[in-house]
């Protein structure tokens, strides 16, 4: 109407409407909004999916009714864009392209069941969104609205256009239907509950959480199985979605101790889950489920230890952090530092043996380790033998036992050649206590002395 | 032949029950014994397996030993059962972080052990009583830094009465600081002791001066010597002979050192005559190829 288009450039703008406002293109912005919206827009399905540059797509298979029907929830979204100050246009049609199809080149609406076709084919067939030859192709053809090349056959537009338009055709007039990519997954299991009234109080939402978790369970055990995760959902009246999961070691579906889970996650969050003008639903999903058999506990009562230990964990879990409940893995090398890992406990164990340590010997290995090394002033009395001396944070030490060198050689296919050789010793000094020191490189003429480091303490 | 394999089947199924048995006694009964005679004798068979016993190193640079000295008293009081080790991360700074292989050595399974790190003191302490309250743990390691002022009076008894409830053993580990009031069943001060040389003059089994400073039942204190066996899984009496603390190298070395050969602490002879030879005509290969 004013005369602009996308692709024109600032001053052609200018020229045509001198009072034309410029802003930045912000393109990271524009996507984050999408994605918020997204997010926001889970309340209405599950299945919600980005339709970049600017557009959602919300499959509502089986959905619309919950809200009063197609028109109520296109009303109900259009409401809260409204609010949220966007410009915006909905469809409801059959299959998504044609919903994209319509809105972008239609004037959106809700599409009568089966009338799709009917109200596509007089979209121009710059609505296939096909490439910018192909469309000049086709007009220059004379083909310029869907409803030309509906009725051709499809085995000419091919051959001439490409396969490409055919696909592209089939789709948009719903002949042919192609599922979403949602954002999120859609999870195994999910109830949920919607409010009447934005709800303020965090005490009956944790009875709203506890009612959730228990529909949960029966849903999981009818089906025989349990989650090994549980995400929380709160959709708050502002459009803001905060979420909140637990996992569990184990497939459970045990209410009780899920509910414990999720009272752990509340208890360690930096900033508490904020109502502010209250939330309107909240939705407890189950991204991932397991099979899981009831099943008779054994008499010797370890599987029942084996139980209250995996709770443990998912409790600490759920408290500290993945990353703070660890386990020991043993690695199969002999380089000292990496000998071991420390993984997450959420991770099934490994099978790798631990080495054993030799019979009838004192400990080869400090109990405690210092990553990296600590340098250390030290002397030693012969070139190649263990220190008399040595200084570690501003003590002496005067070593009185002995034993070493033990060579340990860079793993050269990680560290590379260039690493140094290190000869360890193990030390104990006249109060009793016992260091693990090395030594890099070798007392040689004319050159600096070789460094010592303290890498660990023994028992 | 029936009758043999009935009998072998049976003599499982005795094994078994013997097994379950001894799992489904509650772990509250019972004390943890060091393996030590005479120091259970004085504390009257051990320590109470179902309580909560403070570990305290007079200085940080003690607290290597008594971590030592809690790990062989966490092995005693496990058995076969998991141990759940809540940890500061400044300790990790201070001393080293936790060396699995390390563990191998005391004899004790890596495996076996759960490791919670936590941030501050107040973590440590949930973690730690989060964990007592669980009865299929064998012990719990409390390892919080400096005096916080979450771990009162309070929290000791929180602690206690979850470690009596549970049957976890439950040790408290701390360095450097004045011990406070606490419903800890017992107190020690553990600080490392020379060990017994062995051949070469070479450091032997781990070896700590363990201090009984108090205990609720009325065992007066103690100060006993005493190291760590890994291949019996059991402490042993350090040299009763002398109880002044200067006399390093025992006498009655088991298997290394003839009496005469024993070296007092300081006779600069480190290794054998031949050794260094020996060492210094490898080297020049050694090098080239490093």
């Amino acid at each position: 109407m004013l005369g602009l288009t996308r692709g024109l450039t600032l001053a052609d703008a200018r020229a045509r409407i001198p009072a034309l406002a410029a802003v930045e293109a912000e393109p990271e912005a524009d996507e984050a909004l999408l994605v918020r919206l997204a997010a926001f827009c889970d309340r209405f399905t599950p299945l919600v999916a980005l339709d970049p540059p600017y557009g959602l797509m919300l499959d509502i298979t089986g959905c619309a009714h919950l809200f009063g029907g197609e028109a109520a929830l296109q009303a109900a979204i259009g409401g809260w864009m409204r609010k949220g100050g966007l410009d915006f246009r909905t469809t409801i049609a059959g299959t998504p392209e044609a919903a994209h199809a319509l809105s972008r080149f239609g004037g959106g609406g809700i599409m009568p069941v089966g009338a799709d076709e009917a109200m596509l084919r007089p979209l121009p067939v710059a609505a296939l969104e096909l490439r910018a030859e192909t469309v000049v192709a086709l007009s220059r053809a004379g083909l310029k609205t869907l409803a030309d090349l509906a009725d051709r056959p499809s085995a000419t537009l091919s051959a001439r256009f490409g396969a490409e338009l055919v696909t592209r055709l089939g789709r948009v007039l719903g002949r042919e239907d192609a599922r979403i990519t949602p954002l999120r997954p859609p999870p195994a299991c999910v109830v949920e509950r919607h409010f009447a009234e934005p709800m303020l109080d965090i005490e009956s939402l944790e009875a709203v959480v506890a009612r959730l978790v228990a529909e949960a369970a029966r849903v999981l055990e009818l089906r025989g199985e349990g989650g090994r995760s549980f995400e929380i959902s709160f959709f708050r009246s502002d459009g803001a979605v905060r979420r909140l999961s637990v996992g569990t070691g184990r497939p459970s579906r045990d209410a009780a101790a899920i509910l414990r889970l999720w009272r752990e996650r509340v208890d360690t969050l930096a900033d508490p889950l904020d109502p502010g003008f209250g939330f309107d639903a909240v939705r407890l999903a189950v991204p991932v489920c397991e099979p899981l058999n009831t099943h008779q506990p054994s008499l010797d009562g370890r599987a029942v230890e084996d139980e209250a230990v995996a709770d443990l964990v998912d409790r600490l879990v759920a408290r500290f952090g993945r990353d703070r409940v660890l386990r020991f893995v043993a690695q199969d090398t002999h380089h000292p530092v990496r000998a071991a890992k420390a993984l997450s406990a959420a991770l099934p164990a490994s099978t790798l043996a631990w080495p054993a340590p030799e019979p009838d010997e004192p400990p080869a290995r400090p109990l405690q380790l210092f990553e990296p090394p600590q340098p250390v002033e030290a002397i030693a009395e012969v070139p190649d033998g263990p220190p008399i001396r040595f200084r570690w944070r501003r003590i002496t030490h005067d070593v009185a036992r002995a034993e070493g060198p033990e060579r340990i050689a860079p793993e050269w296919w990680r560290d590379g050649s260039s690493e140094p050789m290190r000869d360890y010793y193990r030390v104990e000094d006249a109060q009793g206590r016992r260091f693990w020191l090395f030594r890099i490189g070798f007392y040689e003429p004319e050159q600096a002395p070789p460094r010592w480091f303290l890498h660990g303490l023994f028992a | 032949m029936g009758t043999r394999s009935d009998s072998l089947a049976l003599n499982d199924l005795r094994r078994q029950l013997a097994e379950a048995a001894l799992r489904s006694v509650p772990a509250a009964v019972g004390q943890v014994s060091f393996g030590a005679p005479g120091l259970d004798a004085a504390l009257g068979g051990g320590l109470a397996r179902a309580a909560l016993h403070e570990v305290y190193a007079p200085a940080t640079a003690d607290l290597v030993a008594a971590t030592g000295f809690a790990v062989g008293l966490a092995m005693r009081a496990a058995g076969m059962r998991p141990i759940l080790w809540a940890r500061q991360d400044v300790v990790d700074a201070e001393t080293g972080r936790l060396h699995p292989p390390g563990l191998t050595e005391l004899g004790l399974d890596p495996g076996r052990v759960l490791l919670v790190r936590a941030r501050d003191a107040a973590g440590v302490l949930r973690a730690g009583s989060e964990a007592a309250r669980c009865p299929a743990l064998g012990a719990v390691l409390i390892e919080p830094w400096g005096e916080p002022r979450c771990l009162d009076l309070t929290a000791s008894r929180r602690l206690s009465l979850a470690a009596e409830g549970s049957g976890a053993t439950t040790l408290l580990l701390r360095a450097a600081v004045s011990p406070p009031p606490s419903a800890a069943r017992t107190r020690w001060l553990v600080s490392a002791l020379p060990s017994r040389a062995l051949e070469a003059n070479a450091p032997g089994d781990p070896a700590f001066s363990i201090r009984l400073l108090r205990h609720r039942s009325g065992v007066a204190e103690g100060e006993w010597r005493v190291e760590w066996s890994r291949d019996r899984q059991s402490f042993q009496e350090y040299a009763v002979r002398d109880h002044g603390v200067g006399a390093a190298g025992g006498q009655d070395d088991r298997r290394k050192v003839g009496p005469d050969a024993a070296p007092l602490s300081r006779t600069l002879v480190p290794f054998p005559a031949d050794r260094p030879a020996a060492a210094g005509g490898e080297e020049p290969g050694i090098r080239r190829a490093g």
